[in-house]
């Protein structure tokens, strides 16, 4: 059975997708980082530097302590507004076996709400993942989020 | 209607909320700042290096086509075709080796002189263009041009001095200092602000704020022991320069400084985004640079960028950065460069608040128009050797400001 037909799979990787985007919408952000190997790369990147093949992120973390230190700015010491957000996630797909682990893409839209009730589409685009298993349980050993606006509002704080 | 607007007082240590909110204003500023005796950057040069190549931009509200034409001279016209005022270029970007405007595809060269319009002798002796239109007289509207260090500017006025003699020779060595070699685009952000353009003007302006307003350095206990630094202001006050500059060590790794630390509670695990490898000759940490209205030239340890402030209304602006490093970059200090750009940008460690403060400021100007705000920090429009607690910059700013606008 190749992984396209692996249900059991597939199923498990939905669940490490969801359970990212929860942690996030649900402000759990701390465990954030333990879904990614120690070494794991997150990245958010526009597509439009995406496209034109240049290395410039919006967020760089190079290994999960680089987002756990992330997390920890966002508590302590970074000013912003409120705000809350609502991952959309859907049409995930294996792409490929890559070593020990899977290649994967999936869509998000994330809908970001502020504090006084203001809503707005604040970010849409796509996952590309390299997953691998750790110790049993999967792991991100990459994800590179890709908005497809250029533009960012206001200011990006929590991860995507 | 309201009053003329007038400047409250002689000096520029205060400053009317009118200037953040009046729609009035704001038309008078894109004619006598943007389109006045101004330069505005509109890209670079790495960004157009081939013959036929082309960017779009704004200076102001102005649509604008920056090109490299087949002798290799950077041009700068209004985006705008001469016919019925559709934008010439919709792409961001691109080669070609005239441009067409799609609506009734009339044509001009990478300069902007129209070079053909379509069905000019109509279609089988009838209709066309009429005998005695010129040509020569409906080309894009072109703008004076001049390039530094790689960075190229725009203008609309015949009255604007030279590049090198509007900002100065010591802002001109600031530039120097910075854009020391080819440049390399390693990307762009786009920030959307919910503010007017000036509340960022301002911002860039204000080196009081920094520590402040921005807690990551003294949060996580990196603030490197510094010998110094100050504000500089050109001549009359529209540009400036603020910088820090940090001790000589030994070692250049942060992990191994002693570090001035106001919390102990947190710790970088990873202070990898906070090495810094000394590639400019000195030890300048955080340079700050102004040119009057719309550019911030900046280094953060290797975090090279240029921002460009676009207004899109009087209560929003559009902050483009476009981060640099050189052509020569061995891939160790891309790499640095790439991690060290977590601390700026849209969602940069110490740059994210920038975005948010300016639409605070906006949303509590807006009930009081003639309430003002105060710049009490320092004296005057001077340069301040030694400490940045000043707001000369922010009233030099405001200098600058009413020159142009005559008030």
């Amino acid at each position: 059975m190749g992984f396209e037909d692996d249900l059991s799979l597939r199923s498990e990787i939905d669940n490490l997708c969801a359970q990212y985007a929860h942690l996030i919408d649900d402000d759990w952000l701390e465990e954030l980082p333990g879904l990614f190997t120690r070494d794991g790369i997150y990245r958010v990147q526009t597509r439009e530097n995406h496209d034109l093949k240049l290395p410039l992120s919006l967020i760089y973390c190079n290994g999960a302590d680089m987002l756990a230190d992330r997390i920890t700015a966002l508590r302590t010491a970074n000013i912003y507004e409120p705000h809350v957000y609502c991952h959309m996630l859907s049409a995930l797909r294996i792409l490929g076996g890559e070593g020990a682990g899977w290649r994967v893409r999936s869509n998000f839209v994330v809908v970001r709400t502020m504090a006084e009730g203001s809503q707005s589409l604040f970010a849409s685009g796509r996952y590309f993942d390299r997953i691998v298993r750790v110790e049993g349980a999967l792991k991100f050993q990459e994800r590179i989020a890709i908005v497809d606006s250029r533009q960012i509002d206001t200011l990006l704080v929590i991860p995507l | 209607m309201s009053a003329p607007f007038a400047w409250p007082g002689e000096d520029v240590s205060r400053a009317p909320y009118r200037v953040y909110t009046d729609a009035e204003l704001y038309a008078r500023e894109q004619q006598l700042i943007f389109r006045g005796p101004t330069w505005n950057f509109v890209g670079l040069e790495a960004e157009i290096p081939n013959p036929g190549d082309f960017k779009t931009t704004f200076i102001g509200d102005a649509p604008v086509i920056v090109t490299r034409d087949a002798h290799g001279v950077t041009n700068a016209m209004v985006n705008r075709c001469a016919h019925k005022g559709s934008l010439v270029c919709y792409r961001q970007r691109g080669n070609a080796p005239e441009l067409t405007c799609v609506y009734h595809n009339w044509t001009y060269d990478l300069a902007g002189a129209l070079t053909g319009v379509a069905f000019r002798r109509g279609v089988g002796g009838k209709g066309g263009l009429r005998a005695d239109f010129d040509m020569k007289a409906h080309g894009l509207q072109r703008l004076r041009v001049e390039t530094y260090r790689g960075l190229i500017f725009a203008t609309f006025a015949d009255v604007t001095p030279d590049f090198a003699d509007y900002i100065g020779a010591e802002l001109i060595a600031s530039i120097d200092r910075v854009l020391i070699k080819p440049l390399k685009v390693l990307g762009y952000h786009s920030q959307i602000l919910p503010n007017n353009w000036k509340l960022y003007a301002e911002n860039n302006k204000d080196s009081y704020h920094a520590s402040l307003l921005h807690m990551f350095h003294n949060t996580f206990g990196v603030v490197r022991p510094t010998m110094g630094g100050g504000v500089k202001l050109s001549e009359n006050g529209w540009h400036h320069l603020s910088y820090t500059q940090r001790e000589a060590l030994a070692d250049d790794h942060i992990a191994t400084e002693k570090v001035r630390s106001m919390q102990e509670t947190y710790k970088l695990r990873d202070a990898g985004m906070m090495q810094h490898q000394l590639e400019l000759g000195d030890l300048v940490t955080n340079s700050i640079q102004t040119v009057f209205p719309s550019l911030v030239v900046q280094q953060i340890l290797n975090a090279l960028a240029v921002r460009q402030l676009i207004p899109k209304g009087v209560d929003r602006s559009e902050l483009i950065w476009t981060v640099l490093g050189f052509e020569d970059d061995p891939p160790d200090l891309q790499e640095l460069r790439l991690k060290v750009n977590n601390l700026v940008g849209p969602a940069g460690l110490i740059s994210m608040e920038d975005g948010c403060v300016g639409g605070w400021v906006q949303r509590a100007a807006k009930a009081d128009p003639d309430a003002q705000s105060i710049m009490p920090m320092g004296v005057g429009v001077e340069p301040s050797a030694g400490s940045r607690v000043t707001e000369a910059a922010v009233r030099g700013f405001w200098q600058g400001w009413r020159a142009c606008m005559g008030v």
